[in-house]
């Protein structure tokens, strides 16, 4: 598995897959995105966005989550290079 | 290869052990017998390669929560060389247990006590030796934190593996026969006595969500099944009410007016007029209310409220409003009041008063009774179906005015993370029940307010006691020429000023009280109302009507929903000070262009 350098989760496409490798957020946002399973190393997958920049739909793991775009920034990942 | 079963209590550090174990090799991965994903990784263990398989922490080998299923069901249907099991040391008195009764299944195990250093700073200290022979099973010692002992723990750890054989898993079947029939049974009972709401595969989740959420086929789809809920609410919800007024009507006729004839006036018209009205006005909004609830509990319940909220959040978003709004501020246009009530799913306290101070701009089926009988006396057949449109873009135009000036002082700090859950069918036993709390919230909160309100009404448009009711020289019509100077430039005379104070009780009411205002109903108030007034004040009066407020029911909820007085009175005021604005504007506009 070849890592690229990091991008946020926002950059993804629809379809692609990366592995998360930085949480930044206040301990509120923080706290909440672990509740939901948002953790370095785990693998995220971007299954679609809305139109007009609206929110991103990602996955992990089984768990599907929506989320703006602007929290989707806080959250660095590694491309995976197929 | 062999295989290495990871096994303890939750929270003993076990995790920490496995990624100590196995540095940075994890994948996760499925197992015969059981349905959920567990971590593994490849070791090398006393020159094997094995598989060390991370199961979830259990309390108790024979209980029945899921994660104790899932690891009964592995050992069932998997060959296992060794078992780790890691206990918390400081807690081991409580802990053993499990010990126990992994010994008694047979297999080749080690115990590694974990947390040393916290077990030796609270003075908790342990015979190795008594316990490995009482146990019958190599005890070690280990911080997995700080990797004190790993080394030597695997070490035993290998020569447990090598040392013994172990039995297959149709053997620990046979030990475990008595938990899989307890299993077998709590299903077949729970299949057969117990409603669950049924969730859909995955799979089926994500194909629905292929077409529900599609770029380009999820916004019409919405409205579309918004449009078809909406309907079914005013379809079902008419017969309803009326069958509601009528039984009202007929207790008044029947019964509650022959027992007060004898009654002095003043007494019949407080008790009929007054407080009688007063609970018929909560009592017509019941039927919708259960209706609605019905229906959102089963669009919240069945997943697709996260989705619409997915759907219409890019728009939103701009208004200082989310998704979740959308779908209420929708509603509103049937009721305000279950839409306020419905703002509950939102956590953020900002954001749901945002949503609670635009949904009253919502044109709810009430205000259209009154639109539809106005435009219908004072405009052509051919221009009062663009009337009412405008009115609609008017109703939208309030709601993203408003939004958009308060943004800025009601800002979310709640970030929009929805969970997706996948799509689920509610029992009918959750929607009635979620249909029966709403309602008595309601009743319990709104009744006394509301009621209250329509006795003031009713004294303030038939006090003093000896003049017509309604009529200029009451109270209300006081109040109606006091107001003058603030409805005359905006095209409403005295006489509707009136029945603008009705109209602030329920807009149902309005046209009723031009009926009592003008002595006359039907098609002679309709042509009486055309002669007195032309369009640009028509229009100016519906204008007015649709955005200062939508009635007492709607301001109760308000107030008992935000539990603030002043937010309710802010709500309050905000509206009819845009009412006046727009109205004004319209107005001079419409006289300055010669109209």
């Amino acid at each position: 598995m070849l890592l690229m350098p990091s991008h946020d989760l926002a950059s993804l496409k629809p379809g692609e897959h990366a592995t998360i490798c930085g949480i930044h957020a206040d301990e509120n946002l923080h706290h909440r995105l672990n509740a939901l399973g948002f953790r370095v190393g785990k693998h995220i997958e971007l299954v679609r966005r809305a139109r007009f920049s609206g929110p991103l739909h990602v996955r992990i793991g089984s768990t599907d989550i929506v989320m703006r775009q602007s929290e989707a920034a806080r959250i660095q990942i590694s491309h995976r290079a197929a | 290869m062999k295989r290495i079963a990871l096994m303890g209590m939750p929270n003993t550090g076990k995790s920490t052990l496995f990624n100590r174990i196995s540095g940075a090799s994890a994948r996760v991965g499925n197992w015969p017998g059981i349905t959920v994903d567990l971590t593994s990784a490849r070791i090398l263990l006393g020159g094997h390669i094995a598989e060390l398989i991370d199961l979830p922490g259990i309390y108790d080998l024979h209980g029945f929560s899921d994660d104790e299923q899932v690891v009964r069901h592995f050992l069932e249907h998997n060959d296992i060389d060794l078992v780790i099991l890691v206990l918390n040391t400081s807690q081991i008195d409580r802990q053993l247990s499990l010990g126990l009764q992994v010994r008694d299944l047979g297999l080749p195990t080690i115990l590694m006590l974990n947390m040393v250093d916290e077990a030796r700073r609270h003075g908790v200290s342990v015979d190795q030796q008594s316990m490995s022979s009482q146990l019958g099973m190599p005890v070690a010692m280990i911080s997995a934190k700080y990797g004190d002992g790993c080394k030597e723990a695997l070490q035993l750890a290998a020569q447990t593996m090598n040392r013994e054989s172990h039995p297959t898993p149709e053997h620990l079947r046979d030990r475990l026969s008595p938990d899989d029939r307890i299993e077998q049974e709590m299903e077949q009972i729970v299949r057969s006595s117990v409603q669950m709401p049924m969730e859909l595969t995955d799979q089926l989740t994500a194909k629905i969500d292929r077409i529900l959420l599609h770029p380009w086929l999820g916004l019409p789809l919405f409205f579309g099944a918004l449009y078809a809920l909406f309907q079914f609410i005013f379809t079902a919800g008419k017969p309803l009410q009326d069958g509601v007024a009528w039984i009202l009507g007929y207790l008044r006729g029947g019964v509650f007016e022959p027992m007060l004839a004898t009654a002095p006036p003043w007494l019949h018209g407080l008790l009929l007029d007054g407080v009688y009205n007063g609970v018929g006005t909560v009592a017509a909004f019941v039927p919708l209310i259960i209706l609605f609830f019905l229906v959102m509990t089963m669009v919240e319940d069945s997943g697709y409220l996260s989705r619409a909220a997915y759907l219409t959040d890019a728009l939103m978003a701009r208004l200082g409003l989310d998704g979740r709004s959308f779908v209420m501020l929708l509603m509103g246009f049937g009721c305000n009041v279950p839409a306020l009530m419905g703002t509950r799913v939102m956590r953020s306290r900002p954001l749901r008063l945002l949503t609670m101070l635009v949904i009253p701009f919502s044109l709810c089926s009430a205000r259209l009774q009154v639109f539809v009988f106005m435009a219908a006396a004072l405009f052509t057949p051919q221009q009062a179906p663009a009337v009412l449109f405008s009115l609609y873009l008017m109703s939208f135009a309030a709601t993203f005015v408003t939004a958009l000036l308060f943004k800025g002082q009601l800002r979310s700090d709640e970030p929009f993370i929805l969970e997706l859950p996948p799509y689920r069918f509610p029992t009918p036993h959750q929607i009635l029940q979620r249909g029966w709390l709403e309602v008595s919230h309601f009743l319990r909160r709104a009744t006394k307010f509301i009621v209250a309100g329509v006795v003031l009404v009713w004294a303030l448009t038939n006090f003093p006691g000896d003049v017509p009711p309604a009529s200029a020289y009451t109270f209300a019509g006081m109040i109606g020429s006091a107001l003058s100077p603030l409805l005359t430039p905006i095209g409403i005379d005295g006489q509707l000023a009136i029945a603008l104070i009705f109209g602030f009780v329920a807009k149902e009411i309005v046209i009723g009280s031009l009926a009592v205002i003008y002595g006359l109903s039907g098609d002679p108030l309709m042509q009486l109302m055309a002669c007195k007034l032309d369009w640009v004040q028509g229009m100016s009066f519906m204008l007015f009507t649709l955005i200062y407020t939508p009635c007492l029911s709607t301001i109760a909820t308000l107030k008992s929903e935000s539990r603030s007085n002043a937010f309710t009175l802010f709500s309050v005021a905000w509206s009819l000070i845009l009412a006046w604005g727009v109205s004004f504007i319209f107005y001079q506009g419409a006289r300055a262009l010669g109209y």
